[in-house]
């Protein structure tokens, strides 16, 4: 009997495989690679069907080269080692010809050696801590330069801001980002004792002493902001108890880098007023590109209330880079698709033109928005121009020679200017 | 002396006509005051956030009656207009539900619907320009403690133009607290802007028993910068003094931050006190009995939006329903079959807690919900400047301590009790002198989960509600029973309350990670040497 079994599920198996193998060739595959379940999920899932609907419409403009566009869904379940495994899958089993996938900074590096071992061509679409440049990763999340950087400048400049909170949840994008800021505070002239450094364990809730400590910290009479790399769930108990303690934004404004407004919807924003985000991207913009991309969201989730967020425009500037690459090399080869991607440009949905430069990471204009109590942002200040995303931080030591250009004669994500050599070193 | 005539001539044209035209002026201004004031709001509805302020300051100087309350309708976010006739209006939230009014008369405008009416828009630099705008209108407000308050937060940022306002209302002010809130600000005005150092002195003595941070801040400066020895000196004394006073309360204040952090474990951890020490079963799904009550307080939210300040007296029984009916069903339905097999019991309840934050993944949204706090239970208690107790913490350690009591109480009075003490006692016994075990058991595991259900309700005012909710307690609930010593429910509080108590005070020192690393280390060595806790049990009761 079992042996029946056997048989009968290995030609299941089998015709699986056969049936995928039949329709690689009238395809072009897009692997999805965000986690379903898990932890993560809450963040992924919405990419996951942001790839899904980027997908439908090229198909309805009659996919690429001739051929339709066919998306392979897996589910890493918020288990960094099986990001490895699942990409290993959609590379070698499925056969994609892009992966769209990751979150975490964990789940990217999880993939990474599996990538560049296979060839293949991934793009990841959240803002992360930097300091990394492979030849078959494309960054279109912001790195600390254009999102960071800038959001200390317009605390310094706009808002007078002398003492700075760095809190984070402790692992690594709020420590490396930490770490940058540390560094450019301290060029700029802030003293020491002018900056607290403050880390707490995942989904951290009781936040009542930090949150005392931080009040003790900004009664100095000097004005003082908060900096938070705080994540996930940790946010809403550390603003509800900002606002029990009598903090408001007008006297410590936090500015964060993990909340937009996919965090936000569902929750209770009162505590949350006027405190401040830093992204590339808000819903609240008013552009006709936005405005059609947020119908065709909703319309593509029916649901009518559904929120678009940053990471998402990532997505949509890529997919639709990728789309142009492999439409002018005429191919879905990675070396050539890789190649063709850099100098790319595709339309941002806050107005003005994205563009992926040699280092795989994206020029994009930087907003800064006050969070309002429905959950949106409003716009209170963004960068002139663009700003061109920094694979390596100018500011840290280890990595401030260091230089990332994919294209001939370079070819190198770490090349070092002093010594002239591309190390292959990664921090 | 032609030109002297010419000059006269001219001279009187001047005047007359300087004379109408004032005239004139005076006379239209009348007339058109009520048409100004009404232009001023509606340019409310239009002007860029940046010429805000300037606008706000015309309509305050203007007409400082309506003033006061449009200026509380923006700050709450709840000024809007009518986008035809950009007449103001107000909203108001009755549950989720946005409604409009008049913004005087406050009568409905049931016929205003999302899409007619638009919110006046504002930032932080609009809102703290409001905070003073309001805090200065209210000097002369009826209420002492509304006066007070104003007084207080005009304290952080005393602009000298004020300082007119605040003799004026000193001289007329009955109120002794504001009376001591007026000294303040007129003692700082002098140490500010007096050139005279004896009467720079007498403002510090006056100020040295304050704890208002603005003194604190102005006599820290004057101590570094006064050119004058004595002024320096007296003001470094006042600051020790204030320190002294202000390291006091701060003691105060951690204390109830372990307190209140020792009343959520305590919650967290006293179903748990039950299930694992009483029955001995370990159950990983604990957690995800408390996450189950917290979605219940949000589905009991869902199905009463009007009356938010009630529903957590609904959501507590309900909380205890359904979360000790999933107890029972999973005593029932699996852990029954497996009992005196403690691995297999861990391993199948593990099982179960991610069947169940998959189950509420897929009927409520990976996504975290909305559960509202009662207007009751925000805000804070404010003893002074620095000791400030938030209301939420106070009622959860208030309503930890009744839940204690009253399970104290259950199993120590009511024959439900009085059983399961006996099948945790002696199972074979108690079976032998006719009690029901397998009854006894799915009750006492009912009544575990269900007092986790009850943790849940507490939870979902301090932390997210989503399906991880309940991994983010499990392990601190076994840390807190384990080191009270399994099957004591006094050990359990004070386990919880020390552990809370502990953990409050490590963390200014070390950080909130190593402080939670130090915690555990401490207790993984106390239980070396007390394996069985802080309060082990005696006689046959611990075979």
């Amino acid at each position: 009997m079992q042996v029946k079994n056997l048989i009968t599920s290995l030609t299941l198996v089998a015709s699986s495989v056969f049936s995928i193998n039949a329709l690689a060739s009238d395809t072009i595959k897009v692997g999805v690679l965000h986690s379903l379940s898990g932890t993560m999920a809450i963040s992924e899932t919405t990419l996951k069907d942001t790839v899904l609907m980027m997908v439908e419409e090229q198909n309805k403009k009659g996919g690429l080269l001739g051929k339709k566009l066919e998306a392979v869904v897996v589910d890493p379940a918020s288990n960094w080692p099986l990001f490895a495994e699942k990409a290993r899958e959609l590379l070698t089993e499925a056969e994609v010809d892009v992966i769209f996938g990751g979150w975490t900074s964990v789940s990217r590096k999880s993939v990474l050696p599996v990538i560049e071992e296979l060839n293949g061509l991934m793009f990841y679409p959240v803002q992360y801590e930097g300091e990394e440049s492979s030849k078959n990763v494309f960054y279109t999340g912001a790195s600390p330069n254009q999102q960071a950087i800038p959001a200390v400048n317009y605390l310094k400049d706009e808002l007078e801001v002398e003492r700075w909170v760095l809190a984070g949840t402790d692992y690594v994008y709020p420590r490396t980002t930490n770490k940058i800021l540390e560094a450019y505070l301290t060029s700029l002239g802030v003293a020491k004792e002018d900056i607290m450094i403050n880390y707490t364990p995942f989904g951290h809730s009781d936040w009542q002493s930090i949150v005392s400590d931080i009040k003790k910290f900004g009664s100095q009479g000097k004005k003082t902001a908060v900096v938070s790399t705080i994540n996930g769930d940790a946010n809403l108990p550390f603003y509800k108890e900002l606002g029990n303690q009598g903090l408001n934004s007008e006297d410590i404004p936090v500015v964060a880098f993990s909340v937009g407004e996919e965090e936000l919807s569902g929750l209770d924003t009162t505590p949350l007023v006027g405190h401040l985000a830093a992204w590339n991207y808000f819903q609240s913009v008013e552009t006709d590109s936005n405005d059609e991309f947020i119908e065709l969201w909703r319309a593509f989730t029916k649901n009518p209330e559904r929120v678009t967020n940053d990471p998402m425009e990532a997505t949509y500037i890529g997919f639709n880079m990728w789309a142009n690459a492999v439409t002018e090399a005429g191919t879905t080869d990675v070396n050539a698709v890789e190649q063709a991607m850099i100098g790319q440009e595709a339309s941002n949905l806050t107005g003005g033109t994205a563009l992926m430069n040699k280092n795989h990471h994206l020029s994009k204009p930087v907003l800064i928005g006050e969070i309002q109590d429905d959950g949106q942002f409003e716009v209170v200040w963004e960068t002139d121009s663009t700003v061109a995303g920094d694979a390596w931080s100018d500011f840290l030591p280890g990595s401030k020679d260091l230089i990332s250009d994919w294209t001939a004669p370079l070819k190198c994500g770490n090349y070092n200017v002093q010594t002239k050599t591309c190390s292959g070193k990664t921090l | 002396m032609k030109q002297f005539q010419n000059l006269i001539y001219g001279l009187i044209a001047c005047f007359s006509f300087a004379f109408f035209s004032v005239y004139a002026v005076a006379n239209d201004s009348q007339s058109a005051k009520a048409k100004s004031d009404t232009e001023l709001l509606v340019a409310l509805t239009q002007v860029k956030l940046k010429q805000m302020n300037p606008l706000l300051d015309q309509i305050k100087s203007s007409q400082a009656q309506t003033a006061l309350p449009i200026f509380k309708t923006l700050l709450e976010g709840r000024l809007y207009y009518v986008r035809s006739g950009k007449h103001l209006i107000q909203m108001q939230k009755i549950g989720k539900e946005k409604h409009y009014f008049e913004l005087e008369s406050a009568t409905a405008l049931p016929h205003l619907t999302k899409k007619l009416v638009k919110k006046v828009k504002l930032n932080n630099s609009v809102r703290r320009y409001l905070r003073s705008a309001i805090a200065e209108l209210e000097l002369s407000h009826p209420d002492a403690k509304i006066r007070a308050a104003a007084l207080q937060s005009l304290l952080s940022n005393l602009e000298t133009n004020l300082q007119v306002t605040i003799e004026k209302r000193r001289a007329l002010e009955t109120d002794n607290k504001v009376i001591d809130l007026l000294d303040v600000a007129l003692n700082l005005y002098q140490l500010k802007q007096s050139e005279s150092a004896a009467l720079q002195i007498k403002a510090i003595e006056q100020l040295a028993s304050r704890l208002e941070i603005p003194v604190k801040n102005q006599l820290t400066t004057v101590a570094e910068t006064s050119p004058d020895p004595a002024v320096k000196q007296a003001a470094f004394d006042a600051l020790k003094e204030i320190e002294h006073s202000t390291n006091r309360y701060e003691l105060v204040d951690q204390l109830f931050f372990g307190l209140s952090l020792g009343s959520v474990l305590l919650l967290a951890s006293i179903g748990l006190a039950i299930t694992f020490g009483v029955m001995g079963v370990i159950n990983m799904a604990h957690g995800e009995m408390i996450m189950l009550g917290a979605y219940t307080t949000y589905v009991v939210q869902l199905l009463m939006p009007n009356h938010i300040d009630y529903s957590l007296w609904v959501a507590i029984p309900a909380a205890f329903m359904v979360s000790g009916l999933m107890g029972v069903i999973i005593e029932r339905g699996v852990i029954r079959h497996l009992h005196g097999r403690p691995l297999e019991t861990l391993l199948a309840t593990f099982g179960i807690s991610l069947i169940l934050q998959q189950l509420v993944r897929s009927v409520f949204s990976p996504l975290n919900r909305q559960v509202f706090s009662p207007s009751w239970m925000t805000g804070s208690l404010e003893i002074n400047p620095i000791l400030s107790l938030t209301l939420n913490r106070l009622y959860i350690l208030a309503f930890a301590l009744i839940v204690f009591f009253a399970l104290l109480t259950l199993l120590r009075k009511t024959s439900l009790g009085l059983n399961v003490r006996a099948v945790s006692q002696n199972r074979n016994m108690a079976k032998a002198m006719g009690v029901k075990t397998g009854w006894v058991d799915a009750m006492t595991f009912g009544l575990g989960s269900g007092i986790a259900g009850i943790a849940g309700v507490a939870l979902s005012q301090l932390t997210n509600v989503g399906p991880n909710l309940g991994q983010a307690y499990i392990i601190d609930s076994f840390m807190v029973v384990v080191f009270g010593g399994v099957g004591n429910l006094f050990g359990t509080l004070v386990a919880a309350f020390s552990l809370g108590i502990a953990t409050k005070f490590l963390e200014p020192v070390t950080g909130a990670v190593l402080a939670a690393i130090i915690v555990l280390v401490f207790i993984i060595l106390f239980i070396q040497k007390r394996p069985k806790g802080l309060f082990p049990q005696k006689g046959r009761a611990a075979e």
